[in-house]
């Protein structure tokens, strides 16, 4: 069983980072033939940095646009940012102080993150115009993140689990040594499931998170009239009206 | 009046319901092979018409980085469901953007990625049928590509890309607008969408010429085809007949006149709209475009200014220089190419026009925000210039001026109902429909704030209001051009207008002494 495990997280590990990668690799080729970006737009590449950070982390349109949504979807993120983070205790052999001090604030995160969850559910189940544009994916997505967050606390507030050898077992992994995993259920439906989110995230609506950061819309500089803007196969197409030049 | 209901007002605010197939149907007219072939597209369904649709996606989603995204990173949030204004005014869940998406979303997935090929239902993946195509037809024909929706999406997701690459593959198979279509070949048989020929826009102009001296004893020139000149005037054709459209276009040649900048049109490149960004097709956008580069060359202008058009603005601000240019024989001085409104906005700011405001003290102004200028395009050298020079002249031009409420303006604003291929008589209905948010918007400065009339800067928008303001109570001359307002209230140096505000000159250009 640990070494199903074992060899799960190995295989999760890479069809995440290979998977994303190939999409960030097809985003950057594509070319953006034409000048998007949905104006106001900044006209300096420090401000479309400003812009995709503030969409990245504040959420910015999304709270212009529905404040109920941006409430949970923005709970949820940035909790789950936090969890990730605390997480990482499990993969650094000497933790630094600033992780160890950080591990209570992870206790609420987890509670925030899984309201947010429900709260985003609620919404996809009872409000008729996001119910109509919902596929089953979309409900089992939540669900999955729910029972996540759900498991993972249990292990922290009512089963505890025996993370010393949880933490060898991670470090195992990384280190082509396996170790035994403890045999709770609760640690093992988590870490199935993560594997899981793992697996389908490059196949997925999960993609929106390189997404955001190649949309032209928000990530092009606005200055057309300054700067010409052309894309290899538009270039193309130059050749022939290069012809039209004044005598 | 066409048989159905214009919508009420709404009781403020409401969240829209949804009625499924409210406006589920055919579609706007088909084009015929006529047009078609002129453009490139085939003018009718291929036998092999499922691999064409598919072959042409694939090129597009290698083409277009914003379609390869878009169809990925939806994450069904909901955010943009109630942001339409196609879906407000006829509460068809298929005008949710995000749904509009879907329906090309569902093809893609199906055909291109391993969640939809693998396990369809799951994910919400369809076959490409011709059922799929007749839909598709149908309700990407029901959005302005207006860009609304991006604003409010955290992706960032532009339903107007979508769009346009719908209606791309769906002209593939001959599934193409007829009024688009139509249009773009009287661009390249005449030189503007109206089939206006040389002479009769030259008589046209001839008319407006003495016409202004008439009014103001100012010979300003209206020239067509004047080589050597200062400027090229691109301006929508709609702005040599259309009320209030020409009375706009005689302001422009006041405002010229006035700061001795010399321009003319072309009867080559009489048009400054492109429906090749309304069809979404990248050759014909750029066939359009290069009108314009050869007319300037011919004609030896050193500028080229852009009159009132919102999509004719965002083709020219945004494109222009990708499909036509470089323009390195112009003067790099000014901005390349420049609107109407930067040159008049640019000469009030160094006071070198006088504009007497009582002149419209009449009516009281409000502004109507045209979505291609609002969301994709700019004026002036900062970011929401497109916001403040029209309302910084409007106001040097009136008195009296009340925004319209903050979430339907600017960045925000609601699309005329007309836009994108829409200003079409056999969409009737759905521009109707569509123009209730901004109807209501105005509705409500009326009442409040004892709004009279309403200005933009767009073709279009001037007539599709023309048309639906009537169906909602208002009356159809209630919108202007901004620059008919600059229009009335100019005083040109020299005019009868002048004369009248400071007094009767004498022969040798002193005022008489008082004895
Ligand atoms: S707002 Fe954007 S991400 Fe959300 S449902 Fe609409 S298109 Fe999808
Ligand atoms: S671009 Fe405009 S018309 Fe099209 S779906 Fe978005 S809001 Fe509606």
């Amino acid at each position: 069983m640990s070494a199903f495990y074992a060899l799960l997280f190995t295989v999760a590990f890479l069809v995440l980072v290979i998977g994303l990668a190939k999409k960030i690799i097809q985003y950057s080729r594509v070319p953006a033939p034409l000048k998007i970006p949905v104006t106001p737009a900044p006209l300096t590449k420090g401000g479309v940095a400003v812009r995709l950070a503030k969409e990245a982390i504040l959420f910015a349109a999304l709270f212009r646009s529905n404040k109920w949504t941006w409430l949970f979807g923005w709970m949820f993120h940035m909790s789950l940012f936090v969890v990730l983070i605390i997480h990482l205790r499990y993969f650094i052999k000497d933790v630094p102080t600033w992780l160890v001090l950080l591990q209570p604030i992870g206790k609420y995160a987890a509670f925030t993150m899984i309201i947010g969850l429900l709260g985003l559910l609620t919404r996809r189940m009872f409000v008729a115009r996001v119910k109509y544009i919902s596929s089953p994916s979309d409900y089992l997505w939540l669900l999955l993140l729910i029972v996540i967050g759900l498991t993972g606390a249990t292990m922290r507030f009512i089963s505890h689990t025996d993370i010393i050898s949880v933490k060898e077992f991670a470090l195992g992994i990384l280190r082509f040594d396996w170790q035994a995993l403890p045999m709770d259920v609760p640690l093992l439906v988590h870490l199935f499931l993560v594997a899981t989110l793992m697996i389908l995230l490059p196949f997925s609506k999960l993609l929106h998170i390189p997404g955001l950061f190649f949309a032209p819309s928000r990530n092009q500089v606005d200055n057309p009239r300054e700067q010409r803007h052309i894309a290899p196969w538009a270039a193309e197409l130059d050749a022939e009206k290069n012809k039209i030049q004044p005598k | 009046m066409a048989d159905f209901e214009t919508p009420k007002f709404r009781e403020y605010p409401v969240v829209p319901q949804i009625k499924p197939d409210a406006m589920a149907g055919d579609g706007p007219f088909v084009s015929r092979a006529e047009f078609d072939t002129d453009l490139g597209y085939p003018g009718e369904l291929p036998e092999n018409w499922k691999e064409k649709t598919l072959d042409k996606m694939q090129d597009l989603l290698g083409r277009y980085r914003s379609l390869q995204v878009f169809m990925d990173s939806c994450i069904k949030c909901g955010a943009c469901t109630d942001k339409c204004h196609y879906f407000i005014g006829t509460n068809d869940p298929k005008n949710m953007p995000v749904a509009r998406q879907d329906l090309m979303r569902k093809v893609y997935r199906r055909y291109f990625t391993f969640a939809g090929k693998y396990f369809p239902g799951l994910v919400g993946a369809v076959d490409l049928t011709e059922d799929v195509l007749k839909e598709w037809y149908n309700y990407y024909h029901q959005c302005s590509e207006c860009r609304r929706c991006s604003v409010f999406c955290p992706m960032g997701i532009d339903t107007a890309e979508v769009t346009m690459a719908a209606r791309e593959m769906l002209a593939h198979v001959g599934y193409a607008q007829k009024y688009s279509n139509q249009i773009i070949q009287k661009v390249y048989k005449i030189g503007n969408n109206l089939g206006l020929p040389g002479p009769a826009l030259k008589g046209i102009l001839e008319d407006l010429e003495e016409e202004v001296e008439e009014d103001t004893g100012v010979p300003v020139k209206y020239h067509m085809d004047k080589e050597g000149v200062e400027a090229l005037l691109m301006t929508p054709s709609a702005d040599f007949f259309a009320e209030p459209h020409i009375d706009g276009l005689i302001g422009y040649g006041k405002v010229l006149h006035e700061l001795g900048i010399t321009w003319t049109v072309s009867s080559k490149a009489s048009e400054a709209a492109n429906f090749g960004l309304f069809i979404g097709s990248y050759d014909n956008m750029q066939r359009i475009s290069m009108r314009i580069r050869e007319a300037a060359i011919e004609l030896k202008v050193k500028r080229i200014i852009f009159g009132e058009c919102g999509h004719a603005w965002r083709v020219a601000y945004s494109f222009l220089n990708t499909l036509a240019g470089p323009f390195d024989f112009l003067d790099q001085n000014y901005p390349i190419p420049q609107h109407i409104l930067e040159v008049t906005y640019g000469a009030l700011q160094e006071g070198k026009l006088r504009l007497n405001k009582e002149e419209n003290d009449h009516l009281t102004m409000t502004f109507h925000d045209s979505c291609n200028v609002a969301r994709a395009s700019r004026m002036g050298n900062k970011p929401g210039g497109q916001f403040d020079i029209p309302r910084a002249v409007i106001q040097a031009a009136c008195n009296n001026y009340v925004d319209m409420d903050s979430d339907t303006i600017k960045d925000a604003t609601f699309c005329c109902g007309g836009g994108g291929g829409i200003l079409t008589d056999d969409l009737m209905e759905l521009r109707v429909k569509g123009a209730l948010p901004r109807m209501e918007a105005l509705r409500q400065v009326t009442e409040e704030s004892g709004v009279t009339n309403i200005a933009a800067i767009c073709a279009i928008c001037k007539s599709q209001f023309t048309k639906t303001l009537p169906y909602y109570g208002f009356e159809m001359d209630a919108i202007m051009s901004v620059h008919q307002l600059v229009s009335e209230a100019i005083v040109m140096t020299g005019s009868e207008q002048e004369k009248e505000l400071d007094g009767v000159e004498d022969e040798e250009g002193t005022k008489e002494p008082e004895e």
